[in-house]
């Protein structure tokens, strides 16, 4: 790894992107991504690299299409308003099998909302970032080294099953400052694509790349194929920290900002005494199902810490099934949780 | 600390080189000497962690505060009040803590007549640990684009060369001597170093550290978790 340096975790995304082999980003600026944006736009024309500040957000969102479908790496990133209105294009994206990476630094909304960080996307990055049946692989960073490190899995992730990944993030983590370091410099593995339609002089058939299908029945079975593959991704890219969990009686699931929150507040209930573990969810889809199942033997009741009225908590009560209470808190519009107050809830459990 | 005693102090700097937690001690260090002191935020570019986040404390201590009308408000609107101009005529010690780069720094041209023939420092704060790229050079260069926007000259330079809760002795030696670099590069003065309060005892163990005040600082500005 290289020498540690200060950076924000939107500058880490960065250049952990063009690390990755990305050379080609396609963005249209909102608060509070903008310095990803920014640093794209200083690095990339040095590197040989694109940086195409879109004409909107959907012109962004189609230039990464149509970049990923001629086989190379490429990546996009917005806040919130923005992915709504990128969740077209990754709906295109997901139909038609090719990989991806978008960034989401959230903020509050809906609507223009605020600027301040908020985690209300979940259930848009989890379960309808656009329409028709489709899923993207979620990864959620809760420091910025793992938004250093998560970049370049991301990409690996898309190859792997050609697919889009989001990285789920917010306002608090792509603003924040803090020591990263970066592999050692050298080539990106880059998997080959035979698929991408980036011209052939007629020495190969024809590829190409669309999400539109004529009959009925041939969506269907792409659609079916493209689950099966989803199926694998549930079993084999759940992905969790669990934070002693081993003995707790009360655990606590929080991803991202909110779960740095949330572990100052378990340390501060274990220094009083109380049993109580942190699940942090580092894939958001996959759910990490199996890091939860794991407590259910030892866990009487479960909190849900989340910055949006609840949604995640939706998940983990799909998992627990009746089995223990769960309940939620959360601050929402862009107004971050403190530990004093998470500290509360937990106590209010173990009474 | 004598640096900005009683003067006009412009704080200026790339981005997230801890101008406004040194700004924010600065300003806390001359008010317990009972000095009156006024803290201008003139950042209209950062949305989080800026000067009039920490307004509450500040005025605890009878610092003045003057911020931008929407900073660290929903509002991503870079407006400025007409107080702004009152920052100039304000008697004790006045630090402006500037947004980060030229593109943060621009506004104070727009005020810059106002120092015409005045006395004034204006101090450029470096970090050898922010940013992959950082060196004597590129900060040198940062420096110049500054000082176009600014319509204002440097005065000297500060290091406050740290990796947050993570910096160790060896920083702060590898940071001193980026530092004197710097400082040769620019033909500026190296007049202080911040340190860390809690890393004062360890400076004592570093003799190549000979050049520019020592300041301790707290860390303040920035997320608590």
């Amino acid at each position: 790894m290289s020498e540690k340096v200060l950076m924000k975790g939107n500058e880490a995304l960065a250049e952990a992107a063009i690390q990755a082999g990305c050379r080609l980003f396609f963005g249209y600026p909102i608060t509070p991504q903008t310095e990803l944006s920014a640093y794209m736009s200083k690095k990339m024309p040095k590197i040989g690299g694109l940086f195409l500040q879109a004409e909107s957000e959907l012109a962004a969102i189609n230039m990464v299409l149509g970049a990923s479908a001629a086989g190379k790496r490429a990546m996009t990133s917005s806040s919130s308003p923005g992915i709504s209105l990128k969740s077209e294009g990754i709906s295109y994206i997901a139909g038609s099998d090719v990989p991806a990476v978008i960034i989401n630094v959230q903020r509050g909304g809906p609507g223009l909302g605020s600027i301040q960080p908020s985690q209300a996307d979940y259930w848009q990055a989890t379960k309808a970032t656009g329409h028709g049946d489709f899923q993207l692989i979620v990864l959620a960073p809760s420091t910025v080294q793992e938004m250093a490190d998560f970049v370049g899995q991301a990409f690996d992730l898309g190859d792997k099953y050609r697919m889009p990944v989001m990285i789920l993030s917010d306002g608090m983590l792509g603003q924040m400052m803090e020591p990263v370091s970066f592999p050692e410099k050298g080539d990106p593995v880059i998997p080959e694509r035979p698929w991408a339609a980036c011209g052939h002089g007629g020495k190969r058939p024809h590829n190409i790349v669309n999400s539109l299908y004529i009959e009925a029945k041939d969506l269907e079975k792409t659609v079916v194929e493209r689950f099966k593959k989803y199926d694998i991704i549930k079993k084999e890219e759940q992905r969790a920290e669990s934070y002693l969990t081993d003995d707790a009686e009360i655990v606590v699931v929080a991803y991202g900002a909110s779960s740095r929150v949330a572990r100052s507040a378990v340390n501060s209930a274990r220094a009083a005494g109380i049993k109580v573990g942190l699940i942090r969810p580092i894939t958001l889809w996959p759910f990490p199902t199996d890091a939860i199942e794991a407590t259910v033997s030892t866990a009487k009741k479960y909190l849900t810490v989340e910055m949006s009225m609840g949604q995640m908590v939706d998940d983990v009560k799909l998992v627990i099934n009746g089995r223990a209470p769960v309940s939620f808190f959360g601050r929402t519009g862009g107004v971050i949780p403190t530990p004093g107050e998470i500290l509360e809830e937990i106590k209010k459990l173990n009474d | 600390m004598n640096i900005i005693s009683g003067k006009i102090s412009i704080i200026c700097g790339h981005y997230g080189t801890g101008k406004t937690n040194l700004a924010i001690n600065l300003a806390r260090d001359h008010a317990k000497l009972g000095e009156k002191v006024t803290i201008v935020d003139m950042d209209i570019v950062n949305p989080y962690f800026r000067t009039s986040d920490y307004r509450k404390i500040l005025e605890e201590e009878q610092i003045e505060v003057i911020a931008p009308v929407f900073g660290a408000t929903n509002l991503d609107l870079p407006s400025l009040p007409a107080s702004m101009y009152m920052a100039f005529e304000k008697e004790g010690t006045v630090i402006f803590d500037l947004g980060g780069d030229d593109v943060g720094s621009t506004v104070m041209g727009r005020f810059s007549e106002r120092l015409q023939g005045r006395e004034y420092e204006m101090l450029y704060v470096v970090n050898k640990y922010r940013d992959i790229d950082c060196s004597p050079q590129s900060t040198a260069e940062i420096l110049k684009e500054i000082e176009a926007v600014t319509k204002l000259k440097a005065t000297g330079i500060i290091n406050n060369s740290n990796l947050m809760y993570e910096t160790t002795a060896e920083h702060i030696e590898k940071g001193y001597s980026f530092a004197v670099e710097t400082s040769k590069l620019t033909g500026l003065p190296l007049v202080a170093n911040i340190i860390r309060r809690d890393l004062m005892s360890d400076i004592k163990r570093i003799p190549t550290l000979k050049v520019g005040e020592i300041i301790p600082v707290d860390i303040i500005a920035g997320p608590s978790f």
